[in-house]
């Protein structure tokens, strides 16, 4: 029995879906699979994760109670969790909080690490990955005691496939580190996680100001879904970093992305062209994004999008 | 204060790649330095400024090429280059291996800093792997840094916006975000100065590096292939609109 590790994420409001496409991912006739939680909420969780084929979930603690975050000390819990119950291979998504702790987990094992993959096979440990700003996908093939992958959310189609779990907890034992995280400032805005949003529109160059935002947002509203941003956009101040889609800001695989009035750089599609549906609106039909979509409209945005808003308004609520 | 910055010689993001055998890209392209490590550099050059008695060493892992990367990162504000030359590229396993063998052959480093990730093989760990082999802290995605009394604070970029504020003594190693300064662009005498400062060059067979655990081996190489269908929705504005919804709906199911 192949024993495989998941890191859970969750947040306030409970566990991150995009980790359905991970524990999907990670299934096997002959795998047992541990899901590694830290919010002390395993109990909570058991109906959705043994859903998606989970068979242990275990609440990873400290002798004190639940890990306060600290990237270090996560690190050294996971592999206190790895050796525990003898897992060799651990899942996760790719976010900025397992960017911060796997190549921690990987440093120390001494072990291969693969981060947004965009496919995994366990079996053959290969996985493909976008390199050189997306424009290429390299199949990796790893090899080591241990093995870590990060998945790019939402390229993994869950499906359920239900098991019964049974909820542990492991009491780790950590040390006190020399890196210490001070405080976690939130962001005032409180931005809905781009990388994880099942649908997103954004506004580029031709959105000319902060205010005209506005437009994206009441569409966001209706549909659901997260607002975005080209780099141009974010440079000239009219929106922040954390809304930036591209190679400098945030990687993104929606079901749905809407350009709006964005011409397609290099940078922005390395962070978006894996969107199952990419939509375009522009008033120059010969923008890369449009010649790059799936669905284009030629017209400006300030008169399309608010029409969009109003007909998704009526055909959404008549369901 | 002795500062190292690890720089990586990458191909500029406008490049065409074009990929040879079944795993190598044509390197006959345009080759810049990765543009993360230019704000390491920056933020290196802004500590040097603060200490004063400082000397910057920009480090880097590459063929003979690659010291066109550390003459920008001289030209930047480095002081002196090394370059670990080696004609394959090796894996980040073995990169922090040979990284870690010359800053020790090198010196002692009371800070190192790089770039977040580097724009070519998008790995995300290299700096983690150096940190655990010299045993100090590594803050990633940096955005803000401040040096007071050897204690270095950081706030690095989390999710949703989120930023966490990160506490760590020297030695650390600190992976600069593409927020964390505005890069300098060297000027004529910058870049005349860079051509006379010392590269030494070291052989990454001569670092007599153990084994690595394990390997990551790109077994294939494929250009990333889109099947758009790049249909253009005909009609005034209002019947675009309810034919692409309608599309959305029924054609690709995904509203």
């Amino acid at each position: 029995m192949q024993k495989i590790g998941i890191f859970i994420e969750t947040r306030a409001q409970g566990l991150k879906p995009a980790t359905y496409g991970v524990i999907t991912a990670a299934r096997g006739a002959a795998h047992e699979l541990y899901g590694l939680v830290f919010d002390g909420k395993g109990a909570e969780y058991k109906e959705e994760l043994q859903d998606y084929g989970i068979h242990k979930i275990v609440d990873v603690q400290s002798v004190e109670g639940l890990l306060g975050w600290n990237p270090d000390s996560w690190a050294r819990a996971i592999i206190q969790v790895m050796d525990h119950f003898g897992i060799h291979i651990l899942l996760g998504l790719t976010t900025y909080r397992s960017k911060d702790v796997f190549p921690r987990i990987a440093a120390i094992l001494d072990a291969p690490l693969l981060l947004d993959c965009i496919s995994v096979d366990l079996k053959t440990l290969t996985a493909g990955k976008s390199q050189f700003s997306g424009k290429t996908i390299a199949t990796f093939k790893v090899r080591g005691n241990h093995t870590l992958f990060g998945i790019r959310p939402n390229v993994i189609e869950a499906r359920p496939a239900p098991v019964t779990a049974e909820v542990l907890s492991l009491q780790t034992q950590i040390g006190d580190e020399s890196l210490m995280v001070e405080a976690v400032k939130k962001d005032p805005a409180g931005t809905m996680d781009l990388s994880e949003a099942q649908i997103i529109i954004a506004g580029g160059r031709a959105m000319k100001n902060s205010e005209n935002y506005r437009i994206l947002y009441e569409c966001a509203d209706v549909l659901g879904a997260a607002v975005g941003a080209s780099r141009v956009a974010v440079d000239a101040g009219w929106v922040p970093h954390s809304m930036q889609v591209g190679q400098t800001g945030t990687t993104v695989s929606p079901n749905l992305y809407i350009a709006c009035g964005i011409s397609g750089s290099v940078q922005h599609f390395a962070g978006m062209k894996t969107a199952q549906v990419v939509v375009a609106l522009n008033t120059d039909p010969q923008a890369a994004m449009m010649q790059r979509c799936d669905y284009g409209i030629v017209g400006d945005l300030f008169e399309v999008v608010p029409l969009l808003t109003r007909q998704l308004k009526t055909t959404l609520n008549r369901e | 204060m002795r500062i190292y910055v690890c720089v990586k010689h990458v191909p500029d993001t406008a490049a065409k790649i074009t990929i040879i055998g079944h795993n190598r890209i044509d390197e006959k392209v345009t080759f810049i330095i990765n543009p993360y490590d230019e704000n390491a550099i920056e933020a290196a050059a802004g500590l040097k400024k603060q200490v004063g008695d400082a000397e910057i060493i920009a480090v880097t892992l590459g063929k003979e090429a690659a010291e066109s990367t550390l003459r920008s990162a001289l030209a930047m504000g480095a002081d002196r280059g090394i370059l670990i030359h080696s004609d394959y590229s090796p894996d980040s396993m073995v990169t922090a291996r040979a990284l870690k063998a010359a800053i020790e052959q090198d010196g002692d480093a009371d800070i190192i800093f790089s770039g977040m990730e580097s724009i070519d093989s998008e790995g995300f760990q290299t700096m983690f792997r150096l940190g655990a082999a010299l045993k100090v802290p590594v803050a990633n995605n940096v955005v803000a840094f401040k040096l007071a009394d050897r204690l270095v604070t950081v706030e690095c970029k989390m999710d949703a916006g989120n930023i966490e504020v990160i506490r760590m003594p020297l030695p650390c190693i600190v992976g600069a975000g593409k927020a964390l300064n505005q890069p300098r662009y060297p000027t004529l005498p910058d870049i005349m100065k860079a051509r006379k400062k010392p590269i030494r060059t070291i052989a990454l067979d001569s670092l007599d590096l153990d084994s690595p655990a394990g390997s990551m081996e790109v077994v294939e190489l494929r250009p990333a292939v889109e099947k758009r269908r790049s249909k253009i929705i005909a009609g005034s504005a209002e019947e675009a609109v309810r034919e692409l919804i309608r599309l959305l709906k029924e054609e690709a199911r995904v509203i």
